[in-house]
């Protein structure tokens, strides 16, 4: 078997100190495969959010190690983690974090300036990005002034401007009605089946849960086999 | 991120919060017009020294006298030598200064780097006239190669033998000239006494008009061939001892720096002359000045460190208002330094929009001031600018004030720096 584009090796992370101390993951080991789609389900508190930002790079574990290509990420340099951050994954929040005073464009190029991309070909880019996601015809409108689903759309765009490997989204469809939430899902599952992206999602949706390669089931900080709400 | 696109986001990241950059721009504007304008004083001033010194003498030249050695004053009476001469001097009566004989004017000529000796000579005409108006008292400046500021005319030329004078602009009108102009290019009749009592008439052309001078001291000044002229004249009938006994000689050398001049100095000094250049004896004038202009200087920067608290304030709001932002950013891969960078040019930004502005307002209201003062209550003093600024020194403040605002961006740019990304995000 090749090597797991992440791998995860009894990951910890407690937040707080004293009284207000609070173990959020108390031990998760995974892999996950290249041109994988895994959900991570579990319920409100549980961690989800606190396990993708670790597997994304974004925080650092208490203990444990996470595994980028086989390369532990704690011996990675600042640069070379930044570039892995900006090139290599996509990040999609659960709250959108939109500058709502600038266009959609401008939220949208946002990785391709920091990684220095020229202003023509950030242009490009954007603007083909935003025509996959059918939000062309949006591109100079303040982002504050965008629905809910465009917005969760334009975060979207922003996550896969830069052609990243893996794309993370924290609860892509948790914000929207069934009807936009099923848009936003065929986007993410066309992404993983026809672009190869490793999708790693979270969600505590059982029916959108259904539709991937792989279920992680998270309960108060740990992995648990079994889907025990959905089996009582 | 590139640093271009880091000096455009931050340039627009600026005027975000319109009213918070404006005060902060408000507090960086007075300190840098306050220090432009003290700058621009001490231009000015200087400047108008450094014409007046050129009026008074050339600046490759030492007055040269004999060292006194009599020690110090309650020492008695002096032993008689008969190889000293001493010369009735200024200032406290009864006090004498050692003479300086022909064999000084040789000792002097062979130090080296000395291309040129002449004596100063003592010249007292007693008036000057023009056509048949009234008479009036003149003096001669004996300073040789001085370059008076000229109201009118051309300077003096010192090769040929027709004898020439610069008039000071406040005998024109007592001589009965209509104008400058009209008094340039006459001949002036000096009349000098000679040592047995006889007046000898003397014609001279007047070149020149000088503008009134703060250094000057109101004498005219002389070419060589009138100088001659009036010294052969005064020296008739005097003992021949007399004529060879000076107070002071002028030494001239090639142009040289100050290591050359300063050895130059030592030389005469070892030999038991002391000599002065121009720059020696103005130079307490503008020590003076310097000192006042640098404790006006001083003011300017304690404002501008006051303004440098406001932009720190100015920032450590920006940085907390954005801290979601920056944590986004560096969750896409932003780096660090590319954080620090952004806040600090930032400020700097801020800092020369308030330099800027400063600087051109205290430009502007300072040449309009100047104009203003040259023409009413400084009109006396000719040639002065009170307020002259030099494009070198208002890029000095302006990079300084830029310097400041960097310092004081650096502390909001760090804390936003080392945020880590997902609790930057976490802040509400
Ligand atoms: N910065 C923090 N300081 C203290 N506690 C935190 C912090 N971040 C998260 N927690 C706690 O850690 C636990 C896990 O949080 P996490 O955000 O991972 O949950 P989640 O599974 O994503 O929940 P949700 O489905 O509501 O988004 C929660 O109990 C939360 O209160
Ligand atoms: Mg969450």
């Amino acid at each position: 078997m090749s090597v797991p584009i992440l791998a995860a090796q009894d990951l910890s992370k407690t937040y707080g100190r004293g009284p207000d101390r609070f173990d959020a993951l108390k031990g998760v080991s995974l892999e996950i495969g290249r041109g994988d789609s895994v959900a991570i389900v579990g319920k409100s508190g549980s961690g989800k959010s606190t396990l993708m930002h670790l597997l994304a790079l974004l925080d650092s574990p208490g203990g444990g190690q996470v595994r980028v290509d086989g390369t532990d990420a704690k011996t990675l340099s600042g640069r070379r983690l930044n570039t892995l951050r900006n090139t290599m994954f996509g990040f999609v929040f659960q709250q959108f974090f939109l500058n709502s005073a600038s266009s959609v464009l401008e939220n949208v190029v946002l990785p391709l300036k920091i990684a220095g991309v020229s202003a023509r070909e950030r242009r490009a880019r954007g603007m083909a990005v935003l025509e996959q996601l059918e939000l062309a015809d949006k591109a100079r409108n303040k982002a504050g002034n965008l629905s809910g689903g465009q917005k969760q759309r334009v975060v979207i765009a922003r996550a896969l401007v830069n052609n990243p490997q893996v794309l993370f989204a924290d609860e892509p469809t948790g914000n929207l009605d069934t009807a936009t939430g099923r848009i936003v899902e065929d986007i993410l599952f066309d992404l993983n089946i026809n672009h190869g992206i490793t999708l790693i999602t979270v969600t505590h949706d059982h029916d959108l849960a259904a539709r991937f390669n792989r279920r992680l089931y998270i309960r108060d900080g740990l992995l648990i086999t079994t889907d025990e709400e959905h089996a009582a | 991120m590139k640093p271009l696109e880091i000096l455009k986001t931050a340039m627009a990241n600026s005027f975000r919060s319109k009213l918070r950059t404006f005060l902060t721009i408000l507090a960086i504007f007075v300190g840098a017009f306050t220090l432009t304008i003290t700058n621009g004083l001490g231009t000015g001033i200087s400047n108008y020294i450094d014409g007046q010194i050129a009026a008074v003498g050339s600046s490759n030249s030492f007055t040269v006298g004999k060292t006194d050695t009599s020690g110090n004053p309650a020492s008695g009476p002096k032993k008689y030598d008969a190889s000293t001469r001493v010369l009735a001097a200024g200032g406290r009566p009864g006090s004498t200064q050692p003479a300086l004989g022909q064999t000084d004017l040789d000792t002097i000529g062979a130090v080296p780097g000395i291309t040129g000796v002449t004596p100063v000579t003592r010249l007292n005409p007693d008036y000057i006239q023009w056509n048949d108006h009234d008479k009036y008292q003149l003096s001669v400046s004996p300073l040789a190669g001085a370059q008076p500021q000229l109201a009118a005319g051309t300077a003096l030329d010192d090769s040929t033998t027709e004898p020439q004078l610069i008039l000071p602009s406040s005998y024109v009108a007592p001589l009965g000239f209509a104008d400058n102009n009209q008094a340039v290019g006459q001949d002036a009749t000096i009349g000098i006494t000679d040592a047995t009592g006889t007046l000898h008439p003397l014609t001279a052309r007047i070149t020149g008009i000088e503008q009134s001078a703060l250094l000057g001291g109101g004498g005219a000044f002389i070419n060589k061939a009138l100088s001659t002229a009036l010294a052969d004249a005064q020296g008739t009938g005097a003992p021949a001892a007399s004529k060879t006994a000076w107070a002071n000689v002028t030494a001239t050398f090639a142009p040289s720096s100050a290591a050359q001049i300063t050895e130059m100095k030592a030389g005469l000094a070892a030999a038991g002359y002391t000599a002065q250049t121009l720059d020696d004896r103005i130079g307490t004038v503008k020590t003076v000045i310097n000192g006042i202009i640098g404790v006006l200087d001083a003011f300017a920067v304690i404002a501008l460190i006051a303004a440098g608290f406001g932009i720190v304030n100015t920032l450590l709001m920006s940085v907390q208002e954005r801290t979601r932002e920056i944590g986004l950013m560096k969750a896409m891969g932003m780096g660090s330094g590319s954080v620090f960078a952004l806040f600090s040019t930032e400020a700097a930004f801020i800092g020369f929009l308030g330099s800027a502005v400063g600087s051109a307002a205290a430009i502007g209201l300072g040449t309009a001031v100047s104009g203003a003062l040259a023409r009413g209550p400084l009109s006396d003093l000719e040639g002065l600018h009170i307020l002259a600024f030099a494009p070198g020194s208002v890029a000095g403040v302006i990079l300084l004030v830029m310097a400041i605002a960097f310092i004081a961006g650096t502390l909001p740019a760090w804390r936003a720096a080392r945020q880590n990304p997902i609790d930057a995000l976490r802040y509400e």
